[in-house]
């Protein structure tokens, strides 16, 4: 994607290759975990897009005469495959309405932070100097409050809701990529191809944008993996709180909330969230750890 | 030694200065933190009273030098909500949150260690592969919604175990576990890499080769250099304890640092959430320092400058 953009005498020193894709997917179908963890995440993308035209219920709609219901339950309304809430609103219906949410929160947050964290980092690493040193420091301070807390207290300052949290997890959610980035661009600042790139004449933010910049994109790419996994806890914990997304919007965090409440006589509430969360986080980690092998040179060098 | 001491030392007074920083303009991030503060049946005179009473009517530059003055001794203004000095509110609850840490810590490196051993001396093996899809789902499921499984388990059909606060000795045990079962996750596959890459190490083969037990060899020269990284992630990973701490201590209503700073931002009480930023941050500061300082001792290797 990114090879018709880059220079000619970069793309000259390329070996040829088969196409992105196909090397992509072949390599893909070759791992266990990467084939588990597309299916997972593509299930619940495919969820999120879709999810109201498949789901049983309407995810907000009440059912009075059918409160705290046990999974397996059915009436006139129709049948509740895991059960029923405390106004008798459809588990199901609401676990693939949630999805929606954990979706849209983990790609926006990480696109923001990961680009607020990569032009840091690269900045940062690329300049040097008294200016990284500063930097650095406000990468420690940040560093030293446990990312819920942060999050928690400014949420707290700022407000909740969906676009505000977004918007929260974003800015504080850089502060890792800050740090990978700056380190990998350390080391490609010495390569030769820096050098070679400067000995013809090419200007600095030339040689940080091109040469550079793509050479320590893959580490952002995997640590975005991570980090959308580290961002739907994040929404799910923050929501739990009741310092996310707000009622009426549909959230497995807020899910958990309501379970809480009615813990001693709806378990249902609070066990299907909650698996919802972990497979949806675990089918990302699955996901990440095999980005983590394939773009790994060192790795794909030894298979 | 003394040295890294001295640098590491100004190195944690930089940081806390900059925490002090964004500590101070956190609370501004909505500009002014009056309006957070008053209750919304006040009226413009009463905010402007307010305001003076607070000094947020002076040049935020001379704000910040007042805040910061105040900090270094302790002093982050009264809890609005308790009446009191908020480091005082905050020191209340510390212990229940170092014990809580301390405990869940605990269970962590007793699960994960072991673990992260048999692992890495039977590779490939079942125990491998289960342990490493535990591992998986401990990192992978929420700390909080583990809690709340426990709860339904222990409080609510065994009723062995009561489901919140802090009365009773055994109140600690479920929030403990909850946390230390997350941290056990991350560490244990940790200390299997770190294993692994130590036991095909040269002075392993020689242990091994000079005839000793391989009892001995894992425990006395194994085990000693893959617990180096070990230590450093542990440090990294209290990070996410103190974090997870904070739901979980909501969860179980346990009354630790990580409980009041979600009640006091329920309440708005701006004071106590600044002085329990700057304790969380400086706790999580102090504790990696003293890694360091410790894996100076057990690694000399290791020269920080």
């Amino acid at each position: 994607m990114e090879a018709g953009k880059a220079s000619p005498e970069y793309i000259s020193t390329l070996p040829p290759q088969r196409s992105l894709f196909t090397r992509v997917t072949s390599a893909l179908f070759r791992s266990p975990i990467g084939i588990a963890g597309t299916a997972i995440v593509g299930f619940v993308l495919v969820l999120a897009l879709i999810g109201p035209q498949i789901s049983p219920h309407e995810a907000v709609g009440h059912n009075l005469r059918a409160r705290f219901k046990p999974p397996g339950y059915s009436d006139s309304a129709g049948f509740y495959a895991l059960g029923t809430d405390q106004l008798g609103r459809d588990i199901l219906s609401r676990i693939i309405a949630g999805s929606r949410v954990s979706v849209l929160v983990g790609i926006v947050s990480v696109l923001i932070a990961g680009t607020i964290g990569v032009t840091y980092g690269l900045v940062s690493g690329f300049v040097g100097g008294l200016v990284d040193t500063v930097l650095m420091r406000i990468v420690d301070a940040l560093l030293s409050i446990p990312f819920i807390v942060l999050v928690v207290a400014i949420s707290g300052v700022v407000g909740a809701g969906l676009g505000t949290l977004i918007l929260i997890l974003g800015c504080t959610g850089w502060v890792t990529y800050a740090r990978v980035i700056r380190s990998e661009v350390l080391k490609a600042r010495e390569m030769e191809y820096v050098v070679a790139a400067y000995a013809i004449g090419q200007s600095r933010p030339l040689v940080m944008l091109r040469h550079v910049l793509p050479n320590v994109i893959s580490s952002a790419i995997v640590l975005a993996a991570v980090q959308v996994a580290v961002t739907i806890l994040a929404e799910s914990s923050l929501s739990f709180l009741g310092l996310g997304v707000k009622t009426p919007t549909v959230t497995w965090g807020l899910m958990l909330a309501d379970g809480k409440a009615y813990i001693n006589s709806a378990w249902w509430m609070t066990f299907y969230p909650g698996i919802a969360i972990t497979v949806t986080v675990l089918g990302v980690v699955f996901l990440g750890d095999w980005l983590r092998d394939f773009l790994d040179p060192n790795i794909r060098a030894r298979a | 030694m003394r040295e890294f001491i001295v640098t590491r030392f100004f190195q944690l007074i930089v940081t806390m200065f900059i925490v002090s920083l964004l500590v101070f303009l956190m609370i501004r991030l909505r500009g002014d933190p009056i309006s957070i503060m008053a209750p919304p049946i006040f009226n413009e005179e009463q905010i402007q009273a307010l305001r003076a009473a607070w000094g947020f009517d002076k040049p935020v530059l001379e704000q910040y030098a007042i805040f910061l003055r105040k900090a270094v001794t302790g002093d982050f203004g009264t809890s609005f909500f308790a009446r009191r000095p908020a480091m005082e509110v905050v020191i209340e609850r510390l212990g229940y949150s170092w014990l809580l840490a301390a405990v869940a810590s605990l269970i962590g490196l007793t699960i994960a260690v072991p673990l992260g051993i048999l692992s890495a001396l039977k590779r490939n093996s079942l125990l491998d592969f289960v342990s490493t899809a535990l591992a998986s789902l401990g990192t992978a499921m929420p700390s909080f919604w583990l809690g709340l499984m426990l709860i339904i388990i222990f409080s609510v059909y065994l009723r062995i175990l009561p489901s919140f606060g802090a009365l009773e000795p055994q109140a600690i045990i479920m929030p403990s576990s909850t946390l230390g079962v997350g941290m056990a996750a991350r560490l244990s596959r940790l200390t299997r890499s770190a294993m692994l890459e130590v036991l095909n190490q040269d002075y392993v083969r020689t242990a091994h080769s000079k005839g000793l037990q391989s009892r001995q060899v894992v425990l006395r020269h194994a085990l000693r250099n893959a617990l180096i990284p070990v230590v450093t992630v542990f440090g990294l990973q209290l990070g996410w304890l103190l974090g997870g701490s904070v739901v979980v201590e909501s969860v179980f209503a346990w009354p630790g640092l990580g409980r009041l700073m979600v009640e006091s931002i329920n309440v708005r009480d701006t004071t106590v959430v600044q002085a329990g930023l700057f304790w969380f941050s400086l706790s999580f500061i102090l504790i990696n320092y003293a890694l360091d300082a410790f894996y100076m001792i057990i690694d000399p290797r290791i020269r920080i400058g």
